[in-house]
């Protein structure tokens, strides 16, 4: 061998070791740009929330109290205290939660079977009503608030009931009758996330059932109902968060005594109650308060999300 | 016993299906055409009308185009409250497409604590709340820590990158829009949850051989990303494109929605809220069909 082609060899060795080298130096700036992107976003994602609980512990000296920042010096509860008793906590949580349970559960009934109408039958129309489906989705709420209202406050069934009409406002009417026939709130989204579920579901498993003579009925509670769970998480979850959330329709057919519309109204009736204004005291009562309506959904969130997070690609949220 | 077979015979197999089919659909269509089409056809006859609450009922007077007169050039704030969503909706579904489109790439990729930062990011989706997001404008901690740079938020979007953008000489509209956006990050970032997981899913629906085939033949990362995963990804940028116009028109901390919402019951009566609705109706279908348009000759269908 001879000393050049040795000394070929050697630099030919070197130039990988170096092209190794840097490649190995992009990685690792790669994996500090990912963290540091990923750990912003989180932060920005978290700051308010950490914001909140941190204030809800402050007392009122800690507000003038220019060392405190952060950490509050003088830890107290009064905030939560004040918070329960002004809101009618306990009042108000039954309510909102009463009523999202309900509104959830039979959101999640109907667009099951809707989802799975349109999914697996073929018949007359059914393209019509996808597209009624979607359609109620782009329409505001806004639009058809006040006819909806007034059915409501003299609900005949469009003179389909022999009487005056009821005034159904103030009860869960409204929202029962809609959730049951999948016209809640945002529940063409939860018809359309079933129906991709079905279609995503191999066809096999019903064929077979069909086969060995089952009606169609039998085979969607006996084959397809028990693999529905991923896509009934997501769906639950949804439903839920936006009835918990949602005051605009709660303060148009029932009233105040609801959380979210209770806590939008706290500082007003801080200032009435205790007959004083100080806007920067009553904000943290408010930051208790609010942090006492995001906990349920965030226990709610935290036993889910494994469903939630993993399984997404099996749910069909696509298209 | 017999006749009973046979009448269960009558029935072909296809035809038992599309009964079922009938029935599983039969809540909505009676909810849709109950709850939805009539009151959709009320609020448009509502709207050119003249509507009064008398005992037991309510009464019309027919008005013509007066409602929708009232609202465009009487009333003080609508036109400019109207101008304000679409501007604003405008500005940030773009952004939002982009966030999330990008965040998505980034948690698709294996690292330590994928799973806790997907559980962040997608924390906004069940804290989306339109009371909580105005308590927040008006929390006063938040304001002062503001006041005193130590935000977050702040710091990345604070007068420093302004004024570094400032620096980069760019055209003066592109420039302002860079700015509105910088300045609205913490607000697109909480509203890309849903836009996230739509995207995250549908990277997990490529199929894995795409890849490694166009790694066989050679193909760089930037290649593979242009010419599989945006293609690939098309149908997912629609759907979030709309459903992202859709979100930013109904979500409650939509100014045009209070406003029309407080005109109907506490301002200038039921006819003109409903007058308003009807427009805003049509603004959001113009809106989606031109959305629409544009972008469904770009969508590539795998299928």
């Amino acid at each position: 061998m001879s000393a050049s082609a040795e000394s070929r060899v050697s630099k030919a060795l070197s130039t990988s070791r170096f092209r190794h080298a840097s490649h190995r130096v992009s990685q690792v700036l790669l994996v500090i740009f990912r963290a540091a992107l990923i750990i912003g976003i989180s932060y920005i994602i978290l700051f308010p929330i950490l914001m909140k609980v941190s204030s809800s512990f402050m007392s009122r000296r800690d507000l003038v109290d220019q060392t405190v920042k952060w950490i509050p010096k003088r830890f107290t509860w009064d905030n939560y205290r004040l918070a329960v008793e002004m809101l009618k906590f306990p009042t108000v949580f039954r309510n909102s939660l009463q009523l999202s349970v309900i509104v959830s559960i039979l959101q999640l009934c109907s667009s099951i079977l809707v989802g799975y109408g349109l999914a697996r039958f073929d018949f007359k129309g059914k393209n019509l009503i996808f597209a009624a489906a979607v359609f109620t989705l782009v329409v505001p709420p806004q639009m058809i608030m006040v006819p909806l209202y007034l059915n409501w406050r003299f609900f005949d069934l469009f003179g389909l009931l022999p009487d005056k009409g009821y005034n159904l406002l103030g009860t869960y009417w409204p929202f029962i009758l809609t959730s049951i026939t999948g016209t809640g709130l945002r529940n063409g989204l939860f018809i359309l996330v079933m129906r991709q579920f079905f279609r995503g579901m191999p066809k096999d498993l019903e064929e077979a059932a069909y086969v060995d003579g089952a009606s169609p009925l039998m085979t969607f509670f006996r084959v397809m109902l028990p693999n529905v769970k991923p896509a009934a998480v997501v769906v639950f979850l949804f439903a839920f968060v936006w009835q918990w959330n949602d005051s605009f329709l709660t303060t148009l057919y029932l009233d105040s005594n609801f959380l979210p519309v209770a806590l939008a109204n706290l500082s007003r009736t801080l200032a009435k109650e205790l007959e004083m204004n100080h806007p920067q005291y009553f904000s943290l009562v408010v930051n208790a308060g609010s942090l006492m309506m995001i906990l349920p959904v965030l226990i709610l969130y935290a036993f889910l999300q494994r469903y939630f997070v993993e399984s997404i690609e099996r749910t069909g949220l696509i298209g | 016993m017999k006749a009973r077979a046979k009448g269960r015979q009558a029935f072909s197999l296809a035809q038992q299906k599309a009964l079922t089919g009938y029935l599983f659909s039969a809540p909505f269509i009676i909810g849709f055409i109950l709850f939805f089409l009539a009151p959709f056809v009320q609020a448009i006859v509502f709207s050119l009308n003249n509507l009064k609450i008398i005992t037991g009922g309510y009464e019309l007077e027919y008005i013509g185009l007066e409602n929708f007169r009232y609202a465009l050039f009487v009333d003080p704030d609508f036109v400019r409250v109207f101008a304000e969503t679409v501007v604003k909706m405008l500005v940030e579904v773009p952004s939002i497409i982009f966030f999330s489109f990008f965040s998505a790439l980034l948690l698709n990729q294996q690292f330590k604590g994928r799973l806790l930062a997907r559980t962040i990011f997608f924390l906004p989706v069940v804290m989306t709340s339109g009371v909580i997001l105005t308590l927040e404008s008006g929390d006063y901690m938040s304001n002062l820590l503001e006041q005193t740079n130590t935000s977050a938020a702040n710091a990345l979007t604070g007068p420093l990158l302004t004024a570094f953008l400032m620096q980069l000489k760019l055209p003066r509209e592109m420039l302002s829009y860079v700015v509105t956006v910088v300045e609205h990050i913490p607000d697109v970032i909480r509203a890309s949850g849903i836009q996230i997981l739509i995207f995250l899913a549908g990277l997990q629906s490529i199929p894995e051989t795409l890849y490694e085939a166009s790694k066989v033949e050679g193909a760089t990362p930037w290649q593979t990303f242009w010419m599989i995963t945006m293609p690939m990804m098309s149908p997912m940028v629609f759907a979030n494109v709309i459903y992202s116009i859709i979100d930013s028109f109904l979500s409650s901390s939509n100014q045009l929605v209070r406003y029309i919402r407080d005109t109907a019951f506490a301002g200038a009566g039921f006819g003109i809220g409903t007058a308003m609705g009807v427009m805003y109706f049509a603004a959001v279908t113009i809106i989606l069909l031109i959305v629409a348009r544009i972008m469904s000759g770009w969508v590539f269908y795998h299928e």
